[in-house]
């Protein structure tokens, strides 16, 4: 190549551009923005087809050797992935008309290749408060008073992970002395800790956890992704998790005490998504349980396994983006995507509904894309002797399936008719439902076009006997599920297809079990927020009490109290000078 | 650059002589041009000072020729350069910003005692950072606080800005009497009044009750000053219901420049030894910076007039420089120096955008003032580039001055400080945040009257010149930092370069 490309253009000057242009375009030209929003990610990604592996753009800040560029097979990855999901999402939001949100967007896809392409923890910081900042325009947007309360608390959690980024960061960087991103060696044994930079490692891992959902640091997810406008979802639900999926792959591969995590995380969410009712809600659940998939894979580390986490990533954002548009679609035209209002749709929208049944059946089904990826992960912990993880995977892959999966499409386009009939999803809508449907189908038969640009050299068939067996062994099951519930003619009708079918005979099984579980989870749940909540406002309303402009520390002192205060320090200061 | 030793008199002769000039033309656009003019050949002046002083040189003027002990001394070394050349350009920039902004706030015919004030509080700011006298120091101090009681008490609300400027008067009159006191006691244990020769004679007589005493006053005397916590309270009055030019102006240099009085007189004057060794000033310092940066955050969350919300945050900000001035260590006050830089800068940009708002609205109230992003989209990205710089968002200059901040608690070993640091910042992006939400997310009553329109241009341009430093010290933070840290080990360093070069009058 020539001198021209011997430093590869940082993706991110694309994505600013384009950005700014959008920001100062007449407001008359909305067209050209929603163009704008659609040619920058074939741009960057034509300019970045031209890179090569390595480092660049080294620069010095603070004193501190840092890198903006540091390519290699995982973060290019990554870097596919983002402008893939920025080019789909960008046509399905191709008909909003709204500059705040489509600047906010593109920023935010470029924040999040920043970050994956940081050769340094200093430049990872820098794009992680970049992507928190620019993700919450995404939830504002909504300009209701939900969604405002909701990016708060995001904003809140997001700026927290970040924060604890950089005090992790500085100490390492204080120790190791130089900040460069490495593998870290996580000190699981929390009671032998003593030296600051095993508390920075356990920072910046809490960081990521933050960032991608680990339990008890999920609330976010389910609480943020509801909130987005129907198009902000999409870019939100593709980018945030993931940059931290990397940033786990990139630090924390092999750290035994994810794959715990990851199994926790891929099961747990599942209660939460069978009672919620808010349709995207269950979809921002089954997000955690599939991101606990990828976390396993990490925690075991080995190549093939990172590349099962990565190649789930992809898919996932593939898939599961395509089940978000159709449900975003179904919140544009309705108006909410409350499951209970909802039903019947496929005859006014039968489009949006097919394709939400190929995102659904992406999940694990054979021949689809989410299989191929998981088969990986699935094979990789036996292979490292987690047979209980592996069952319990294989359990939550059928209870995602179950619980968003058929969920989410049953309510809404089938199970009884609410009489709503609207009209079908607007066409920039379908098509970016088609780019994902289509690359589901085709990344599921023919695995070896997603393979071949997996970060670590593979030499895997999904389709093997092993496989075939597992997958087997699922199909039996739902025949089993099947057959059984048609002899006791509890089959309600035909119209219904198998899914309600599982659905129910999964209820019937450990009916009270189940219920109580629910019960008690989200009980749990509710005293917690409510509790927490109840606390956090008595903090606030005394601090309140004594901080109003016209409270004591609000307000101006007379001059007495002002001399007051200085006698006090007066003392303050004789006292420390005359205790020597 | 050309410089000449002349040059640091000129800096305070020329506004000294300015002002009068401006009350004897009465013109209020004469009197403009006049102090533009001066304060336009002060900051090329300076700017010459600085680069002087920066190639490594201590520029050391006798003034009339008058030698040292006797005379007054001009002593100029990296610290003093820095914040002239930064109080002459921030006076500068609002000086063209206060043109506009002056028409609506005060009654034509006062235009040019304005103007004349102006010069005096900036001749005695100036005199402030370019004297090595410490009685010189005293006098400069009450130049320009009483020009600054006056400037203040010209504010449009006047009844509330008459009371404001006359508690800052009783505070500021006491403070500085405790200044005068303390270098009285100084005076008398060491029989001389140039800084440099009391540095060189305090050792000998340290331990004497005189010293200590004299010690706690100007400590004292600099509390009020600087605005510390718990004695702040002179502060958001004085800066809500001042000119909102006078505001941007003094939120970015006065406390700055009681900040330096400090820094010369506790590290060069007494010595880092002396002050934070013999006697606790660390341990006076941090638990007061600490409430301080802590309590005005929570405080200012809760202010409903933005120019109040930006006062606390400024007392905020003086406990971050504080707590890093406590350190005691070269890193420590390297973070104090950069974010004494930076923080000027921000807090005149936020302080003259909230002007422009005060122009076209009428008032700062935050309630009044939902989605004027629409109407002032240029004023509103200046305050919310400014506000991210406040919280310290990477890539502005704010991220540097933290970044530094924690950094030096860390290498001192003060893992909680730095731990305080990030938190309190969390809380300035809530008071920011909730300014920001305002302007861009809310819609309302403001929204309606679209009739208003973005600010002048003049009012503009000032405006964007102080983002466009902010920003840029932000990505290439160096500069600053070089500054900083030569100044840092020059007050640190100075004491024994010193000792030869004064000759011994007794």
């Amino acid at each position: 190549m020539s001198e021209l490309f011997s430093t590869p253009i940082h993706p991110l000057i694309f994505f600013l551009l384009g950005a700014i242009l959008i920001a100062v375009l007449p407001a008359t030209k909305d067209k050209i923005a929603s163009i704008i929003t659609v040619i920058i990610p074939v741009v960057s990604f034509i300019s970045l087809l031209q890179w090569q592996q390595g480092s660049f753009g080294f620069y010095q800040l603070l004193g501190l050797e840092l890198t903006l560029l540091k390519i290699d097979g995982l973060s290019l990855l990554f870097a596919y992935l983002f402008h893939l999901a920025a080019f789909i999402a960008g046509i399905y939001a191709f008909h909003i008309n709204d500059r705040l949100q489509q600047a906010a967007s593109l920023l935010y896809v470029g924040s999040a290749l920043g970050a994956v392409f940081a050769g340094d923890w200093i430049t990872l910081f820098i794009f992680w408060e970049l992507l928190a900042l620019t993700s919450v325009m995404l939830i504002l947007s909504r300009r209701t008073q939900a969604s405002y309360r909701s990016s708060i608390r995001y904003f809140i959690i997001q700026v927290l992970s970040g924060v604890l980024l950089f005090s992790g960061a500085l100490m390492i960087a204080h120790q190791a002395g130089t900040p460069s991103i490495t593998a870290l060696v996580l000190n699981t044994d929390i009671l032998s800790i003593n030296t600051g930079y095993d508390v920075a490692i356990w920072l910046i891992f809490i960081a990521y956890g933050i960032k991608c959902g680990f339990p008890l640091f999920h609330s976010w997810v389910a609480d943020a992704y509801p909130q987005a406008t129907p198009t902000g979802a999409i870019f939100l639900i593709s980018i945030t998790t993931k940059v931290a999926i990397y940033a786990l792959a990139r630090s924390f591969a092999g750290t035994d005490f994810l794959v715990t995590i990851g199994l926790v995380m891929s099961c747990f969410p599942i209660i939460f998504a069978i009672i919620e009712n808010d349709l995207r809600r269950v979809l921002a659940y089954s997000i955690i349980s599939q991101i606990g998939f990828m976390i396993c894979a990490i925690g075991i580390g080995t190549e093939m396994a990172i590349n099962g986490a990565v190649a789930t990533a992809f898919n996932h954002v593939i898939y599961k983006s395509l089940l978000m548009m159709s449900m975003g679609a179904v919140l544009l035209r309705v108006g909410h995507v409350d499951g209970s209002h909802l039903g019947g749709l496929y005859k006014s929208m039968p489009k949006t509904a097919i394709f939400s049944i190929i995102g659904a059946l992406s999940i694990s089904t054979p021949l689809f894309a989410g299989f191929v990826s998981k088969a990986i992960i699935m094979s990789e912990m036996l292979k490292a002797g987690h047979i209980i993880g592996w069952l319990l995977l294989l359990a939550a892959a059928a209870g995602v399936f179950l619980a968003s999966g058929i969920k989410a499409p049953y309510f809404a386009f089938f199970a009884k008719d609410s009489g709503l009939r609207v009209k079908e999803a607007p066409t920039n809508m379908l098509f970016a439902m088609t780019i994902a449907a289509v690359l589901c189908l085709v990344i599921g038969i023919f695995p070896s076009t997603l393979y071949s640009i997996l970060p670590y050299p593979i030499d895997y068939s999904p389709y093997d006997v092993t496989h075939v067996v597992t997958q087997l062994q699922l199909l039996f099951f739902s025949t089993f599920a099947f057959v059984w519930l048609s002899r006791k003619n509890w089959y309600p009708s035909e119209l219904r297809s198998t899914n309600l079918d599982i659905d129910w005979f999964y209820r019937k099984l450990f009916p009270k079990a189940w219920m109580k579980v629910c019960q008690f989870s989200h009980l749990s749940h509710q005293c917690f927020v409510l509790l927490s909540t109840k606390v956090l406002n008595n903090v606030v309303m005394s601090l309140a009490k004594y901080s109003r402009p016209d409270a004591l520390l609000g307000r101006a002192w007379s001059i007495n109290g002002m001399l007051l205060s200085l006698l006090c320090v007066l003392l303050f200061v004789l006292f420390f000078n005359y205790s020597q | 650059m050309l410089f000449n030793n002349h040059f640091s008199v000129l800096l305070i002769v020329l506004p000294l002589m300015a002002a009068p000039i401006c009350v004897i033309l009465r013109n209020p656009k004469a009197s403009w041009l006049v102090a533009l003019i001066s304060n336009l050949i002060i900051v090329l002046l300076s700017l010459s000072l600085l680069s002087h002083v920066l190639n490594g040189n201590v520029v050391r003027y006798e003034l009339g020729g008058w030698a040292a002990p006797t005379g007054i001394e001009y002593y100029i070394d990296g610290i003093n350069a820095v914040l002239i050349s930064i109080v002459s350009i921030i006076s500068l920039v609002t000086l063209i910003y206060s043109k506009q902004s002056i028409r609506k706030e005060i009654a034509t015919p006062r235009h040019y005692l304005f103007y004349a004030g102006w010069l005096l509080c900036l001749t005695g700011l100036l005199g402030i950072l370019i004297t090595g006298d410490a009685f010189n120091v005293f006098v400069f101090l009450e130049i320009s606080s009483l020009s600054m009681y006056m400037l203040i008490a010209l504010g449009s609300e006047r009844r509330q800005a008459l009371v404001a400027s006359f508690r800052y008067l009783i505070l500021g009159s006491i403070g500085a009497s405790f200044i005068l006191l303390g270098i009285g006691f100084l005076y008398a244990a060491t029989g001389t009044l140039n800084m440099s020769d009391i540095a060189e004679r305090l050792p000998l007589v340290n331990n004497s009750r005189t010293v200590i005493v004299g010690f706690s006053f100007i400590t004292i005397g600099l509390f009020i000053k600087t605005a510390m916590f718990p004695v702040f309270s002179w502060l958001p009055n004085a800066y809500q219901f001042a000119p909102s030019a006078v505001s941007a102006f003094l939120a970015g240099t006065a406390t700055k420049v009681s900040l330096y009085i400090f820094l010369r007189f506790f590290y060069h004057i007494f010595g880092t030894d002396y002050s934070f060794g013999n006697l606790l000033l660390g341990d006076v310092l941090l638990p007061l910076a600490v409430i301080g940066f802590f309590v005005m955050s929570v405080v200012a969350i809760f202010q409903t007039d933005i120019r109040r919300v930006l006062a606390y945050s400024s007392i905020a900000q003086i406990g971050y420089i504080f707590a890093a001035i406590s350190m005691a260590t070269e890193q420590g006050l390297t973070a104090g120096i950069i974010h004494i830089i930076n923080h000027a800068f921000i807090k005149t940009a936020l302080f003259i955008s909230v002007g422009c708002i005060l122009y076209r609205y009428g008032t700062a109230n935050i309630n009044q003032l939902n989605g004027i992003i629409k109407t002032m989209p240029w004023t509103c990205a200046a305050f919310i580039v400014a506000g991210f710089s406040l919280i310290g968002v990477p890539l502005t200059a704010g991220f540097v001055s933290k970044w530094y901040l924690v950094s030096a608690a860390i290498d001192s070993g003060w893992w909680l400080i730095a731990v305080m640091i990030l938190t309190s910042s969390l809380m300035a992006i809530i008071y920011i945040g909730r300014i920001v939400e305002v302007f861009c997310f809310k819609t309302g009553d403001a929204t309606n009257s679209l009739k208003v329109k973005e600010a002048p241009f003049s009012m503009l341009l000032p405006l964007w010149f102080l983002i466009i430093v902010s920003v840029y010290t932000g990505i290439n933070g160096d500069v600053v930092v070089d500054m900083a840290k030569f100044s840092a080990t020059q007050l640190l360093d100075s004491l024994p370069s010193l000792s030869n070069s004064i000759g011994n009058p007794l």
